[in-house]
């Protein structure tokens, strides 16, 4: 289990990592969502990872310490939230920046209107 | 209801960004109004709250629907945090006079955004947990997205691209720390982590310095620390001169998380992690200094100017707040507060200056050029309607020294008391990890004055005597006015120095003592 877990955020950030890396910004932007999946992926699992377990309440309810800790859900889903909303903005961005320059490298061509 | 003092730095600009959005339209005399009178009741209410928390004890606390610490949301305000909402109201009421008329018409918006940041600012300054530090940030990177991407234009589109990409990027590398931390810590609460620190088990206090470590990266860009700053002075240049000098206070927001987290988690209290990090913050604080004036020297025009000695100013107090020193800390808290005002300052003249002309030493900046495919009017006749300033020429130049000697920290000025309030104790030997650096880092502050007031009077030089002719010939009454307060502002807090200074001894001695606000927030009940 976290071998996989492990694997799969590793192979996400590497991968988003290097398309963060190129020269265009459709690739980018898409390098910023995997990486934000490795990211989310990540909170996830300092809540703990067990198998068979029962998801929310162990045993008959009463104390708190029998309920499973809530605190990386509500992180995660704060986060997928935000890096939602900056991603749509920062898809705006580009477009405007495509009409801008005529180009979609991330400096655009500045060179020519200057 | 005075407990409520606490949380209204957020709500009200928060309710008046949210009037401006339904009411305020078209309706300018309506949007001026709503904002200034809001901005200018939030410096009351930041006023109020800095001398609540100053009479009161340490810190005024505020939970959040009113839950026990332990499971609530707490807003803390303690003297530094108080100091921060005060500076970032202060610059959020000269803001929105100095945007009325021209400025604001680049966009639709721009007074909503405006409130937002200082929303988003306030909110960070006063939460008590990691979470919602996060949060805030976010509030307030998304206004300032929306701020810089105001007029567009290519050169603002384009640097707006790189600076959601670095900011998408430093959000990613906050989460990631922030999860560390809480992944070994069990809890995201900043006084309660205070107190959890000294008793971690070795192989779980490994985890968590690098988790610390992540988040520290994430706060170094926003600080615009080198090597992770060279964003700030070409993208604080592409914005309008108002939202750059909004922007002024946007990278202190990551030394003043730096140094919260430093002081709560890695003081002298904390036992094994002690001081943990001081070292690299202390070396990228003096390189950033380094960069800085090399990027001051070689500017070519005011924002870029502005936006490096911004650079200076973060790197300087990087490095000076490793040292644990309470005398140390003052001088520095006083020095951010100066050089905060003194950019943004600064950001607003080369705003008012560059209207005219065309040098081929200084370029002109395009600050109030605004991209418009339409052809569309963008400065009516209400702009030649407003009140002008004659001879602007001798005001601007007069305003341009005193934001030179606060700079580059030449008496008789605040910005030289406080570089003196922080070069005295370093070189008589503070108290702190490395007493050995400290006789280093004064010789870097008094040589960055040096190079600082080159730089400065060159660009004096170069746009008041070489080429008076490309100088605006107009300023309107509105924008005059407020540069002029906030300079003269700074000019009388020269001869009002004892009171802040007091204040701000205060705020260092508790900044050094963890315990006074751990125990402030969770108040006298068992510790575990």
């Amino acid at each position: 289990m976290e071998i996989v877990l492990a694997l799969a955020i590793g192979v996400l950030t590497a991968s988003g990592v290097w398309l963060v890396l190129r020269p265009r910004t459709f690739q980018v932007l898409i390098g910023l969502t995997l990486l934000s999946y490795a990211v989310n992926l990540f909170i996830f699992s300092t809540g703990g990872l067990r198998i068979g377990a029962e998801p929310v309440l162990r045993g008959p309810a009463g104390s708190l310490i029998d309920y499973a800790d809530p605190l990386p859900q509500a992180l995660v889903l704060t986060a997928i939230v935000i890096g939602f909303a900056t991603t749509a903005l920062l898809l705006v961005v580009i477009l405007a920046a495509r009409g801008l320059t005529g180009g979609d490298h991330v400096d655009g061509s500045l060179e020519e209107e200057a | 209801m005075s407990q409520h003092l606490v949380i209204a730095p957020i709500l009200l600009p928060l309710a008046a960004a949210v009037v401006l959005l339904l009411w305020g339209g078209r309706d300018r005399p309506l949007q001026a109004a709503v904002s200034i009178a809001a901005s200018a009741a939030l410096v009351g209410i930041a006023v109020a709250l800095a001398s609540t928390v100053d009479s009161g004890g340490v810190a005024a606390t505020y939970r959040l629907g009113d839950w026990p610490t332990s499971v609530a949301i707490v807003l803390v305000a303690d003297r530094l945090s108080a100091l921060m909402v005060l500076l970032a109201s202060l610059l959020g009421l000269v803001n929105a006079v100095f945007s009325l008329g021209r400025w604001s018409r680049l966009g639709p918006y721009y007074p909503v955004f405006s409130q937002l940041l200082i929303m988003g600012l306030n909110g960070a300054f006063l939460t008590g947990d990691l979470f919602n530090l996060f949060v805030f940030f976010e509030i307030l990177l998304a206004a300032s997205y929306a701020l810089l991407l105001h007029g567009s234009g290519p050169r603002r589109v384009a640097s707006g691209l790189h600076y959601i990409v670095i900011n998408l990027i430093a959000s990613l590398l906050f989460l990631v720390g922030v999860s560390l931390i809480f992944g070994v810590t069990g809890t995201l609460n900043m006084a309660v982590l205070a107190e959890r620190i000294p008793a971690l088990a070795d192989e779980a206090r490994a985890i968590f310095h690098a988790g610390a470590a992540v988040l520290g990266t994430a706060f170094l860009i926003k600080a615009a620390a080198w090597p992770l700053g060279f964003w700030l002075p070409r993208t604080y240049d592409a914005a309008a001169a108002p939202a750059a000098a909004m922007f002024a206070i946007m990278s202190k927001v990551g030394v003043y998380a730096t140094l919260r987290l430093g002081m709560l988690c890695f003081g002298p209290h904390a036992g094994v992690s002690a001081g943990f990090g001081g070292e690299w913050l202390f070396a990228t604080g003096v390189l950033t200094i380094g960069v800085g004036l090399v990027g001051m020297l070689a500017a070519r025009d005011l924002g870029r100017l502005a936006g490096y000695s911004v650079l200076v100013s973060a790197g300087t107090l990087l490095s000076a707040l490793v040292f644990r020193d309470a005398a140390v800390i003052t001088g520095a808290l006083l020095y951010m507060v100066v050089s905060t005002l003194g950019a943004a300052a600064f950001y607003l003249l080369g705003g008012l200056v560059g209207g005219a002309g065309g040098g081929d030493e200084f370029e002109d900046p395009p600050l109030l050029e605004a991209y418009d495919p339409q052809g569309e009017e963008l400065f009516t006749e209400e702009d030649e309607r407003a009140v002008i300033i004659p001879a602007p020429v001798g005001l601007l130049s007069a305003g341009f020294l005193v934001c030179t000697l606060l700079i580059a920290g030449i008496p008789p000025l605040p910005g030289f008391m406080a570089k003196v309030g922080m070069i005295a104790p370093l070189l008589g030997g503070p108290a702190g990890p490395f007493p050995a650096a400290a006789p280093l880092l004064a010789a870097v502050v008094i040589a960055s004055s040096f190079f600082a007031l080159v730089a400065l009077a060159r660009a004096g030089v170069q746009i008041w005597w070489a080429e008076p002719g490309r100088i605006a010939s107009t300023i309107r009454l509105h924008e005059g006015a407020s540069v002029g307060a906030l300079l003269l502002g700074l000019l009388a807090l020269t001869f009002a120095l004892s009171g802040p200074v007091d204040y701000l001894n205060r705020g260092a001695a508790d900044l050094l003592d963890a315990s006074r606000y751990v125990s402030a927030v969770l108040g006298p009940e068992v510790r575990p």
